[in-house]
């Protein structure tokens, strides 16, 4: 086949057809892929949300509820009793972008557990903000005795060695979700009652 | 030039990062770990030989005035693939390479080969150029990956060889690191392909 001349008709056709054909083969691609996606992500909410709230109570049922742009999921025991929320917390002062994470508040106000949902802070740097050594300084601490800023702030919070900012993105979020939680708390356990 | 020639150039002797220096952005950026580098390049790969493909089906359709748009579609089209590929079926990295998979699409390799290879060749041997450049790519970015792990944070694919507490060189890590690196490793080709 002879190659086309640049004619007007010929690179509409070309350029149509080429688009059209992409944007079919995509859109079935993504169909495809799409309920894994979805999948996927579910897992890691209800992996990150039993994680942060594992207590020696067994969760019975969960509700999600937003507000103010936070996402609590709330869960209670067989008896109804409120145990605790996994708030989703999301801060933006990240050193490369969002860093999203779920913290177990349990019902007396204490940190149970951190869990990071997604961060793309530097290798090696702020991403050590998975390790155990910086996010488990938040396990069990009364927010109201232990002041949620890294220590150069003024803070209780060890920061992670030279990356003071992407450990002050961690301890905003954390902040967040406490802030949240004791504003909403007393709606917490009265909606477990009622049900 | 033989087909087997075609496939091998990619790999040393015209290799994208080390010699040619075309898209040398993803390579800095996403070389933090061997891992990271690794699966940046295999995905490279795949969208370098599936483009390489089809645009050497489709050269005599394409005129030469539309051919940049139709080529940059075609590949937007398979990076998009990758992307949402990644996205179900190995997460955890799909995250930490995040941005740089859809900035596949702009990377230099993939439309310099579409224009100054694939365009040209017959069918065959411009899958052979893509897979050759390709994993030419995926080797430099795992080498330079390495180096930055190992020295940056005492690891190597993700296998600790360093205690926890040891003091590592970080700025290889950081942005920094990868130029320097890089640099080293540049010369170092050249160095090789001058003795030879």
């Amino acid at each position: 086949m002879a190659k086309k001349e640049s004619t007007l008709k010929n690179m509409l056709i070309a350029l149509m057809v080429i688009t059209m054909v992409s944007g079919g083969v995509l859109g079935y691609i993504y169909g495809l892929t799409k309920p894994t996606i979805d999948e996927v992500n579910a897992q890691k909410n209800v992996k990150a949300i039993n994680e942060v709230l594992k207590t020696d109570k067994a969760i019975a049922s969960t509700e999600t509820v937003v507000i103010d742009e936070l996402t609590y999921n709330l869960a209670y025991d067989a008896d109804n009793q409120f145990i605790g929320a996994a708030i989703k917390s999301v801060s933006g002062e990240g050193f490369g972008g969002n860093v999203e994470l779920m913290v177990g508040i349990l019902a007396d106000g204490v940190i149970n557990k951190v869990s990071v949902l997604s961060q793309t802070e530097t290798p090696g740097l702020g991403a050590n903000m998975v390790q155990p050594k910086f996010k488990d300084q938040f396990d069990g601490k009364n927010p109201a005795d232990f002041k949620l800023k890294v220590k150069k702030d003024g803070g209780d919070v060890d920061a992670i060695t030279a990356a003071t900012i992407s450990s002050r993105a961690f301890t905003q979020a954390v902040d967040k979700a406490v802030n949240g939680f004791n504003a909403n708390k007393d709606q917490f356990m009265k909606g477990g009652d009622n049900e | 030039m033989s087909n087997w020639k075609t496939f091998t150039k990619g790999l040393i002797k015209e290799n994208p990062i080390l010699v040619l220096l075309l898209g040398c952005c993803p390579t800095l950026a996403t070389t933090t770990s061997a891992i990271n580098g690794m699966s940046m390049g295999l995905a490279t790969t795949f969208v370098l030989i599936m483009s390489n493909l089809v645009i050497s089906l489709l050269k005599n359709f394409i005129p030469d005035k539309v051919r940049i748009p139709c080529f940059i579609v075609v590949i937007a089209s398979f990076v998009t693939m990758v992307q949402l590929v990644m996205q179900a079926y190995v997460p955890d990295i799909y995250e930490t390479l995040g941005l740089f998979i859809p900035l596949i699409v702009v990377n230099c390799i993939v439309l310099g080969r579409a224009e100054a290879f694939a365009s040209k060749n017959p069918v065959w041997p411009s899958i052979l150029d893509g897979a050759g450049m390709g994993l030419g790519f995926t080797f430099a970015l795992t080498v330079l990956g390495s180096i930055r792990e190992i020295l940056g944070s005492g690891s190597i694919f993700n296998c600790r060889f360093l205690p926890e507490d040891a003091q590592t060189i970080l700025v290889f890590v950081l942005a920094p690191g990868a130029f320097i690196a890089l640099g080293y490793l540049i010369a170092l080709v050249n160095r090789l392909k001058k003795t030879k």
